[in-house]
């Protein structure tokens, strides 16, 4: 197929996040969806870029809208919910500021591309044709909490998608593919982020807030968009359990995960053994549809 | 578009160094206290956010380069998002770390300042981030050396940890760093 979108899968993407890459590209091929990968993409910068130069955190991103352009694209999508921030961020800033747009042209010694569209995969699912048409498996044991994070809806002026203090397009999702999930009120609570590796007290603290509230509205797996939202719920888990005296077995999947596995994707092939937390449990023998 | 303020202009360094990095206006702020009420992190800072971007407009440099606060935001943007008056507190936040650093003030989170300088050093070496080298680059800047040590090897176990750097952009990601610090340094001199 064509490919539609460029695809900036990002650092994590390729490493701690690779589940995600896995089973985005695998969402991509059963929906028909043509994605191509970026060719010498670079790191957006992330929280360090903006924490200590404006300029580096909007030219690095923009290195990467130049080269989806050369690809005679014009829609780019970015899974990491970070990677899509700095993204958008970046052409807000340019779009705002022409000076600030000299600057980052003069940076990367080349002219920006215009009308470039970022998109988060929630939007180019949601968009696409009707996505029910190919499930194949009912993954009727699930009961989840679809956690959103911070950086798909804020700021809401720079992001522009869905809902910023009570977002539905992961829950809207994975409903149409007849997977239940849950209202709750901490779906775009932080989770600490970036401190996970500096204060882990506070994301212990965070995460543990996050988990709590999933389980005590009933939710028995916990859905995320994010790969840096993934390693705090799912690899801290257990540190947050030890810590607090709690125990919560709660998997944490990436949404892309359940739509593969309700489209009949194998189990194996989504990088579901990498979790620290078992997704095993509530995983059904899944009745075919 | 916000319309042109009607504040008395800030005199402090510090006040005009936030406007000048952020374009955000303190002055704008009537203490709501919503940023404060919805930051994830408050509980831990020495001045919640509202207090900060008081301090910053009372001319309080000092307090506020040396708190803990712009150190411990973890950027999740929900001050921004409700801040009435529509002041980019995230951006203030990131302002004042940046300012904080170019004067050479130790960061009251020494922890996240060396993740910061640890991060872009391998982004500029590697092109990519690669995550061994940054946390390897954190340890050497912070000694804690076995911490999280477990969690790294049950991470290298799971295949979850990419040993072999990725090269891809690496030049031109250093171009890139070498040509800002450029146009940044013409910038401060003009300016």
């Amino acid at each position: 197929m064509t490919a539609k979108y460029a695809y900036y899968p990002g650092c994590s993407l390729h490493s701690t996040g690779s589940e995600y890459d896995v089973s985005f590209r695998a969402v991509c091929d059963k929906l028909g969806i043509g994605i191509e990968e970026i060719e010498g993409w670079v790191c957006c910068g992330t929280s360090p870029a903006h924490s200590t130069s404006k300029l580096l955190s909007l030219a690095l991103p923009y290195e990467n809208i130049c080269l989806a352009g050369k690809m005679g694209l014009n829609d780019i999508v970015a899974p990491c919910a970070s990677c899509f921030a700095r993204l958008k961020t970046a052409q807000y800033e340019a779009a705002e500021d022409p000076k600030v747009a000299g600057q980052i042209s003069e940076a990367l010694e080349k002219p920006l591309p215009e009308s470039m569209s970022i998109l988060s995969p929630l939007e180019i699912f949601r968009n696409s044709h009707d996505i029910s048409q190919a499930v194949t498996r009912q993954l009727s044991d699930l009961k989840v909490a679809c956690y959103y994070g911070c950086l798909l809806t804020r700021p809401d002026k720079v992001m522009q998608f869905d809902e910023c203090e009570y977002p539905m397009a992961m829950d809207e999702i994975l409903r149409s593919l007849g997977i239940t999930t849950l209202d709750w009120s901490y779906k775009t609570e932080c989770c600490g982020g970036a401190l996970a590796m500096t204060r882990t007290d506070v994301v212990l603290k965070l995460t543990r807030d996050i988990l709590e509230e999933a389980r005590t509205v009933g939710a028995n797996a916990i859905s995320v968009a994010c790969p840096l939202c993934h390693v705090n719920l799912d690899t801290r888990q257990e540190e947050v359990e030890q810590k607090y005296n709690v125990s919560y077995g709660l998997p944490v999947f990436y949404f892309t995960q359940l739509m593969a596995l309700a489209f009949g994707v194998p189990a194996d092939k989504l990088g579901l053994e990498k979790h620290f937390v078992s997704t095993e449990g509530v995983l059904s023998a899944g009745s075919p549809v | 578009m916000t319309e042109p303020s009607a504040t008395t202009p800030s005199e402090s360094p510090l006040a005009a160094s936030v406007l000048s990095e952020s374009g955000q206006d303190v002055n704008l702020c009537y203490q709501c206290m919503k940023c404060a009420a919805g930051c994830p992190v408050s509980y831990e800072m020495d001045y919640k956010p509202a207090e900060l971007i008081h301090a910053i407009r009372l001319g309080m440099d000092d307090l506020v380069l040396n708190s803990k606060t712009m150190w411990l935001c973890s950027a999740c943007e929900t001050c921004t998002t409700r801040c009435p008056q529509d002041v980019d507190v995230a951006k203030v936040m990131d302002a004042v770390k940046i300012t904080a650093r170019r004067k050479g003030i130790k960061s009251a989170i020494p922890q996240v300042a060396s993740f910061n300088k640890a991060a872009l050093s391998n982004i500029k070496m590697c092109g990519r981030m690669y995550e061994l080298g940054m946390i390897m680059g954190l340890k050497m800047r912070t000694f804690e050396f076995f911490k999280d040590a477990a969690m790294g090897m049950k991470m290298f176990r799971k295949g979850k940890l990419k040993m072999i750097p990725s090269l891809t952009g690496a030049m031109r990601t250093r171009r890139i760093f070498r040509r800002v610090k450029k146009i940044e340094d013409e910038n401060r001199s003009t300016a």
